[in-house]
């Protein structure tokens, strides 16, 4: 029967009707799905008990492996295996040229499509669609653990993350069959997670030290609104850091400088991070490392070592905090409340180094890894309806400016950001020249003065303008963004009524069309899968009896063929060989193998009687009968 | 007239109420909708009323009202897992038959 969950006084739970939500922290390399039940939020483990997913693909002809199975194969298949897949989400081919170099797959940013593409074994995947594979194997974590379908999710987001990376990421998560109730910035979850959205207005340094990233971010809570002052951080810096340090030092002390062999040196970090992670509970730790000759050193790393190690890291951490707090324009005694996210804050050292930095004790009751889930979970349940009258949803505001290109390649600012939506806003503009019949819009997102060093999300053209002196016409472009985030701009001549409108799509983003196309090929790629499996088991049993039937021409050919009959089973030895090898079309494939087991008729049935004969010759029959014992 | 608790179902309501904060107990009851006639309710209970009856099972208080307690006397009230998923299960002796889903029944 069905297993039931406590729910709030007064909650209508009809059968079938629960309002199933998950929060998901959607990670560079790990995700997490969390759920409230019977009022309790926490993470989903699965089957093994594991709560974290790496966030890590791998594509092979038979499909996508997400997780731990997926990550094994980086050392193998690394063109197939995709990791780190959010820091190209929602950017465009030109953003990511750069990063290329750095990424382990192979991509494709120059093939007329916007949006760059990443080659493996199962086609050409672009981001949006791998993030969709991260996001259905979480979704199908969440269905099984609450014994049905989810009515919709909250995603986290970086706050930094533009709405071309927001759409996104909502795209993906449109192609994994989920209802977005809304993305909120994920040091915003970790703030609703310890209830500092029920207080009063207050300033908030969220701390989040990673496996590869670090982001510092400042938040003011005032009326129900987490406002993101400030933002900065380092996308190449965190705990793997320190790891490599401490291995560092370990071939150092074990005299290996210079060791190359990829093995032993996966071996030695290892071991780095291994010691790094047992002085979080213990002052001191042995380690030990073999060299190549197979002898093996041993020594002692305490915390103080450690701290040295880490501290260069450390001090970059925290120069970002430093400088965030000057983008807010505020001293650090304005900061109320410090949260620590992230595997790395378990570290001691970080812990006191955010202390002593901030001067107060920061945050960390809540597991660091699962943190940002736990706060998604709880506005999931807020936004499904679970908590009636208790608790305020947050709003959702803008993260950037919207504004539109004027002369001279500057913005004007129509929506600043962090304003709360659903919002319109509406401003005047007039003509150029004399005699102007048409305009172009612009819209662009960010916080530069400088079109140029923002983000560019449409352009469009108001036509039809009648003929004025310059400045006369009087044109009123209003932006409305609509409580999902959707952007439209509409541009309107106010004397004659002529009207331009469109509707935001990032650029390079996904188009409808596009996405529907995605929606149709995952549901015929049950197809296509049925199809792929069949074509190998055809393949496989083309090779069994080439192989069988090469055996017995080489044994028995000369015995029991002419050379007509020969050629006749060569020939279609042969058609079968180059159909299978062609390997494209299973019903070909079949019909080849046939024509040989027809060819091949006569030869098998001599073989056959001629095999029995010489088994029964030299016996009597009666030595086969029964009946004579 | 008895409601019962396994101890697992005792553990994780204390849990659940601690958590929470807040509450007397944990309110059972039916109610008539779904797709067998009735469905089972389990809610956080901030009050009692005058008319419900409280059983009081290893320290949990389980809160029934009268019309509901007609259906459920002699029902032990359970936690269990079935794979990924857990939650509360009603082991109801006045239960005749159930809706294929099975949150719902009638007696």
């Amino acid at each position: 029967m069905a297993l039931l969950q406590i729910t709030e006084p007064g909650v209508d739970s009809a059968p079938h009707q629960r309002h199933l939500a998950a929060g998901i922290d959607l990670g560079t390399t790990h995700s997490l799905v969390a759920t409230v039940r019977s009022g309790e939020a926490d993470t989903l483990p699965d089957e093994q008990g594991r709560h974290i997913l790496p966030s890590v693909v791998h594509y092979s002809a038979d499909g996508a492996q997400v997780g731990y199975e997926a990550a094994e194969h980086a050392g193998d298949d690394p063109h197939n295996t995709i990791a780190s897949v959010k820091r190209l989400i929602g950017r465009a081919a030109s953003d990511v040229a750069t990063l290329s170099g750095e990424l382990p797959f192979r991509l494709k940013t120059g093939d007329g499509s916007s949006v760059p593409r990443i080659e493996t074994a199962a086609g050409d995947k672009s981001a949006v669609e791998v993030s969709a594979d991260i996001l259905g194997s979480l979704r199908a974590r969440a269905e099984e653990s609450l014994g049905d379908e989810l009515e919709g999710v909250v995603i986290t987001v970086p706050a930094y993350f533009d709405d071309a990376q927001r759409q996104a990421t909502r795209d993906a998560a449109q192609l994994a069959g989920l209802n977005v109730l809304r993305l909120i910035s994920e040091p915003t979850a970790a703030a609703v997670a310890y209830g500092l959205d029920q207080g009063e207005e207050s300033t908030i340094a969220v701390y989040d030290l990673g496996g590869g990233t670090f982001d510092i971010s400042i938040l003011q809570l005032r009326r129900g609104v987490f406002e993101v002052l400030a933002t900065g951080g380092d996308s190449a810096l965190g705990g793997d850091d320190v790891d490599r340090s401490v291995a560092e030092w370990l071939l150092q002390q074990a005299g290996m400088q210079g060791e190359n062999d990829p093995q032993r040196l996966r071996r030695v970090t290892l071991e780095a991070r291994r010691a790094k992670e047992a002085l979080t509970e213990a002052d001191t730790t042995r380690v030990r490392v073999t060299r190549a000759d197979g002898s093996e050193w041993q020594g002692q790393l305490d915390r103080a070592g450690l701290l040295e190690l880490a501290r260069p890291l450390l001090d970059r951490t925290l120069e970002s905090c430093r400088q965030v707090l000057a983008d807010a324009d505020l001293e650090r005694d304005a900061i109320d409340e410090v949260i620590l996210v992230g595997g790395s804050t378990r570290m001691p050292a970080v812990r006191e180094a955010v202390q002593e930095f901030y001067g107060r004790e920061p945050r960390a009751g809540i597991d660091p890894d699962r943190v940002v889930a736990i706060g998604a979970a709880q506005q999931a349940d807020i936004l499904a309806g679970n908590k009636p009258d208790t608790e305020l949803v947050l709003l959702d505001v803008i993260p950037l400016s919207l504004g539109l290109e004027t002369m001279g390649g500057l913005v004007e600012f129509i929506v600043p950001r962090n304003t709360t939506i659903p919002v319109s806003r509406a401003q005047e503009f007039t003509t150029f020249k004399d005699g102007q019949t048409a305009m172009s819009v612009h819209v662009v997102q960010g916080e530069r003065d400088v079109v140029d060093a923002n983000r560019s999300l449409a352009r469009f053209t108001l036509s039809g303008i009648p003929p004025m002196v310059a400045g006369a016409a009087r044109i009123r472009v209003s932006f409305q963004v609509d409580a999902d985030g959707l952007l439209s701009v509409t541009a309107r001549e106010q004397t004659q009524g002529v009207e331009a409108h469109v509707e935001v799509k990032p650029s390079y983003g996904l188009t409808d069309a596009e996405i529907e196309q995605m929606l149709r090929d995952s549901a015929s790629a049950a197809r296509d899968d049925m199809e792929a499996r069949r074509l190998r088991e055809e393949q496989v049993e083309a090779d069994r009896v080439l192989e069988a039937l090469n055996a017995a021409l080489e044994t028995d050919g000369d015995r029991y063929l002419d050379a007509e009959e020969r050629a006749n089973i060569e020939s279609a030895r042969d058609a079968l060989a180059e159909e299978r090898g062609r390997g494209e079309d299973p019903d070909a494939i079949e019909a080849a193998r046939k024509r040989v087991e027809q060819a091949s008729e006569a030869f098998v049935a001599r073989r056959m009687n001629d095999s029995i004969r010489r088994a029964l010759a030299g016996h009597n029959v009666s030595e086969y009968d029964d009946s004579g014992n | 007239m008895a409601i019962t608790l396994t101890d697992s179902a005792a553990d994780r309501i204390r849990h659940f109420l601690e958590q929470r904060g807040k509450g007397v107990g944990v309110r059972l009851g039916v109610r008539t909708t779904g797709c067998s006639g009735m469905a089972y309710v389990v809610e956080f209970a901030d009050e009692v009323e005058e008319t419900d009856t409280v059983f009081e099972v290893d320290g949990v208080k389980l809160v029934v009202s009268p019309k509901s307690l007609v259906y459920l006397d002699g029902t032990e009230l359970d936690f269990g897992k079935e794979g990924l998923n857990e939650g509360f299960r009603f082991n109801n002796p006045n239960e005749k038959a159930r809706c294929g889903c099975g949150e719902s029944f009638n007696v």
